[in-house]
């Protein structure tokens, strides 16, 4: 049996070696892990707008660099849909309810599409994407998921292309320019019927995820309608 | 082998097949059902958890005569949760699409029965070389049993096998479809139940 001042200095040893061990660990690979983050986020942005690396099928580093500062504008706006000075990086989406952040496709002057962040939960977790839209401020360019727990087949189905190529081309506003979202219809859209242009093809047994995924879209929609109202506006 | 004297090949082999930790064992369970939908993510789940077992069997047992005995179990689960957690950053910074794939389950490998069980069983009483090789050998034993489910899952639920598409598309255009049930939890306690159940005829093992 050893003595008790030999356990509480043997403990506290392995524990200040762990410690540092550690925080060597964190801190040391804390610079790579932010720039993955980065480039992750860019990646799902250039995804949403149908951007696709030149040269391969799967983006490079360098590749996703080059194509974000070459395309894309990174903006935040107030709850008016006024552009203020503030770094789109330093926003908390979750957090933050009074400033939102919008990536603008711009090449040039011309611009070619927005794409805002969206969030809410589904069935089991918290969905995180990315929605693109049309320079006309009410057609959908793209969708993608970059994080969710949902059931893999079932609401996890979100993330797979057939799902997002869906919403290509749907709109978002009705005749009189009002915002009605983008409706996830149990089974299939029919074509003939009059809220086909509102509506994408949900999954069959992800009902929750579906019916979740409808509301937080128009929500987070709604938070950039003040925005996308001026510009519908100004192009007439 | 020279090398290597006949207790230390024990050690290796013995968890390869005849005291396997998942199919005789039946430890670890929990990460056997999560990272088998794709090969890919076993795989890698696998290099983590040998990379665990093999560092913190030799750890332990370098340290095994230094331990007070009251706290031994702390002392092996800090050794544990530390490699873990390094293993868990570096992933993050060089495989990131991996670690996302991987989320939670990489730093549940602190709760894996298995490199608990091997510290404590074997590491506590055995020398530096054979307590390495143990814990290699419980990793590969591991990963054997995880693959092999990730294989059944992937080819029937995906069809495809690492990545690469197995199943033509002419087959699907005749009417073929993946199997739903295989990418769930279900379909992996299916596959590792008959995988249990084939190893134990195998072995000769006769439970009441």
């Amino acid at each position: 049996m050893r003595s008790n001042s030999y356990t509480l200095i043997f403990t506290s040893v392995i524990t200040i070696f762990m410690g540092f061990l550690l925080s060597v660990a964190a801190t040391s690979l804390k610079p790579l892990q932010e720039i993955n983050i980065e480039i992750d986020m860019k990646k799902n942005i250039l995804g949403a707008l149908g951007l696709k690396p030149e040269s391969s099928s799967k983006w490079t580093i360098e590749e996703v660099q080059s194509v974000y500062k070459k395309n894309i504008v990174g903006l935040v706006l107030d709850k008016n849909g006024e552009k203020t000075n503030k770094n789109p990086k330093e926003i908390d989406t979750e957090k933050n309810m009074d400033f939102f952040p919008i990536y603008l496709h711009q090449v040039g002057q011309e611009i070619k599409g927005y794409v805002i962040p969206i969030s809410g939960k589904g069935l089991w977790s918290t969905l995180y994407g990315y929605f693109a839209i049309e320079p006309d401020c009410e057609t959908v360019k793209g969708i993608t998921f970059y994080k969710h727990a949902e059931t893999p087949g079932l609401g996890g189905e979100v993330e797979k292309p057939w799902f997002q190529e869906n919403f290509k081309g749907k709109r978002f506003l009705d005749k009189n320019k009002n915002l009605v979202g983008i409706q996830v219809l149990k089974g299939s859209v029919d074509e003939s019927s009059k809220e086909a242009y509102r509506q994408v093809d949900g999954i069959s047994g992800a009902t929750i995820t579906s019916k979740g995924l409808e509301k937080f879209l128009k929500e987070d929609l709604a938070k950039y309608e003040p925005y996308f109202k001026t510009i519908r506006e100004t192009i007439g | 082998m020279a090398i290597l004297d006949k207790k230390s090949k024990l050690a290796f082999s013995d968890p390869l097949m005849a005291n396997n930790p998942i199919s005789l064992q039946v430890l670890g369970i929990c990460s056997a059902l999560a990272v088998t939908v794709q090969v890919k993510t076993a795989v890698v789940m696998t290099l983590a958890v040998i990379a665990v077992l093999a560092a913190s069997n030799t750890t332990i047992s370098l340290l095994r005569n230094q331990i007070p005995n009251k706290v031994r179990i702390i002392v092996q689960l800090s050794v544990i949760a530390t490699l873990v957690i390094v293993i868990d950053q570096i992933l993050k910074a060089y495989m990131y699409d991996m670690s996302r794939q991987l989320s939670v389950f990489i730093a549940l490998i602190i709760t894996n029965c298995i490199v608990m069980g091997r510290a404590e069983a074997f590491a506590m009483q055995n020398d530096p070389k054979s307590s390495f090789l143990d814990g290699v050998g419980n990793g590969l034993g591991y990963g054997g049993i995880l693959i092999s489910v990730a294989v059944f899952r992937e080819l029937f639920g995906n069809g495809s096998i690492y990545g690469i598409q197995i199943i033509p598309n002419s087959l699907y255009s005749s009417g073929y479809e993946n199997m739903g049930l295989m990418v769930l939890a279900p379909g992996a306690f299916i596959i590792l139940g008959l995988i249990v159940w084939l190893h134990r005829i195998m072995a000769g093992i006769e439970s009441d």
